[in-house]
């Protein structure tokens, strides 16, 4: 049964946390109204929706506003119960939690962060970020996806910033963080994640994104 | 069939509290095993090889990592009794919202307040009570996070209220004058059984706090 009300979401085209939350609604076949946020300007809008943290994405749904990804995400799974993104089992629904959490905080530093200050050089942060993505290589070996033979919570996580950000961020920096021959089975699933039409909608386009990677690094680094 | 759980955990940990709280308020028979971290046994470092950190729930052999997804995990499973979550969707995502937030505005002040000194220390202080009065500004008038019964938020908020003394000790400061209202919430939340028998004598952790602040600062 659909939940009923409007779905509004404050997002940005750049953001992997905001079309994370997109291929939920696209894999759900929730009509939403998207409202872009021209970053890193915020509107009064966002600051009004979200006056803790000031950032996108935020869903609107109804009455209810829901800033965080992984907090929409879950919101969304539990309020539209067509294609789960989340397992029933409790076991494997703290894995998924796990590994969302892992990628947000451990793979976006050693794979962006740690990459591009390059404190001890550039080819130790490498070495350092293939052994965090070492393993996730482990744990989507033998499946299709991280949540089996569908997608899930950790795919669009994983998926949102992996092939779509942090791969547009080295290749704008001239490496390659996950070849092919190290990672066979991470390689296997972005493949398999381009397959997925709701997530084909949420790839920004290439050059774009290459652009505003070099920008953001730029900013980071001399921060 | 009789489950087996097992937690590893540190003494003093604000983390680890939260896992013990967790398990008592849900009546689940566990047990306790004292990790040193200097020294982490062979047990933890197959458990939780990603960030070899307590608290990891052992649960008939397959291991949950991380303080809020373990006492998420413990709701799920033992379901029928005092739910730690609310069902209703929306509330759950505000619970964990706010768990979020004491996570990491809390965490990192509240961090600096017992490893550092001078104005590190000061600019840590004045941003960790400025994250308490948001908490406190939630609470409200409700006699806990979750409104009548302690739950979820109040159980992440456990964690820091047990080390609240041993931070006003070593910043030299006081909290209850700047949040009252949670202080208020504070004191009931350490009454509870669940809580008394889960946490350490609070001496101890000042005892403790002083110790690692030595080799901190020395």
């Amino acid at each position: 049964m659909a939940a009923e009300g409007k779905v509004k979401l404050l997002g940005c085209w750049a953001s992997p946390f905001s079309r994370r939350v997109e291929m939920a609604l696209k894999l759900k076949n929730i009509p939403y109204e998207y409202l872009e946020e021209a970053l890193p300007n915020k509107s009064p809008l966002l600051l009004e929706l979200n006056p803790v943290h000031k950032k996108v994405p935020v869903l609107v749904h109804n009455d209810k506003i829901l800033p965080e990804s992984h907090l929409i995400l879950e919101y969304i799974d539990q309020t539209w119960k067509n294609n789960p993104i989340l397992p029933l089992d409790p076991y494997e629904k703290a894995m998924a939690r796990f590994w969302a959490k892992f990628v947000d905080e451990q793979i976006l530093t050693v794979g962006f962060r740690s990459l591009v200050k390059a404190e001890k050089g550039r080819d130790v942060a490498i070495e350092e970020a293939r052994e965090m993505f070492a393993f996730l290589e482990k744990e989507v070996t033998g499946k299709n996806y991280f949540g089996g033979k569908t997608i899930g919570f950790v795919d669009m996580v994983a998926g949102s910033i992996i092939p779509f950000c942090l791969a547009q961020l080295w290749e704008g920096m001239r490496i390659d963080v996950i070849p092919e021959e190290k990672f066979p089975e991470l390689n296997r699933w972005i493949k398999n994640l381009k397959d997925i039409e709701s997530v084909r909608e949420c790839i920004p386009d290439r050059e774009k994104q290459i652009e505003h990677m070099m920008k953001v690094s730029e900013r980071y680094r001399s921060a | 069939m009789a489950d087996e759980v097992i937690l590893l955990d540190f003494w003093p940990s604000p983390f680890g509290v939260r896992a013990r709280i967790a398990l008592r308020e849900k009546g689940v028979e566990f047990e306790y095993r004292e990790e040193n971290l200097r020294d982490k046994s062979p047990l933890l470092l197959q458990m939780n090889p990603v960030h070899k950190k307590i608290p990891v729930l052992i649960h008939n052999g397959k291991p949950v990592c991380e303080s809020m997804n373990v006492v998420q995990y413990i709701d799920e499973v033992w379901s029928d009794q005092n739910p730690l979550l609310p069902s209703n969707p929306y509330q759950r995502a505000q619970a964990r919202f706010w768990v979020d937030f004491i996570d990491t505005k809390v965490f990192e002040p509240a961090d600096k307040i017992w490893s550092t000194k001078g104005e590190v220390q000061e600019k840590a202080k004045k941003e960790y009570i400025e994250a308490l009065k948001i908490l406190e500004t939630e609470l409200g008038d409700k006699t806990f996070f979750g409104g009548d019964t302690f739950g979820f938020v109040d159980i992440a908020m456990t964690g820091y209220y047990m080390w609240f003394e041993a931070s006003e000790k070593c910043g030299n400061f006081s909290i209850e004058p700047e949040c009252p209202i949670l202080m208020a919430s504070a004191k009931r939340c350490l009454q509870r059984d669940s809580v008394v028998k889960s946490l350490p004598d609070p001496e101890k952790i000042v005892e403790f706090a002083f110790k690692i602040r030595k080799i901190y600062c020395v």
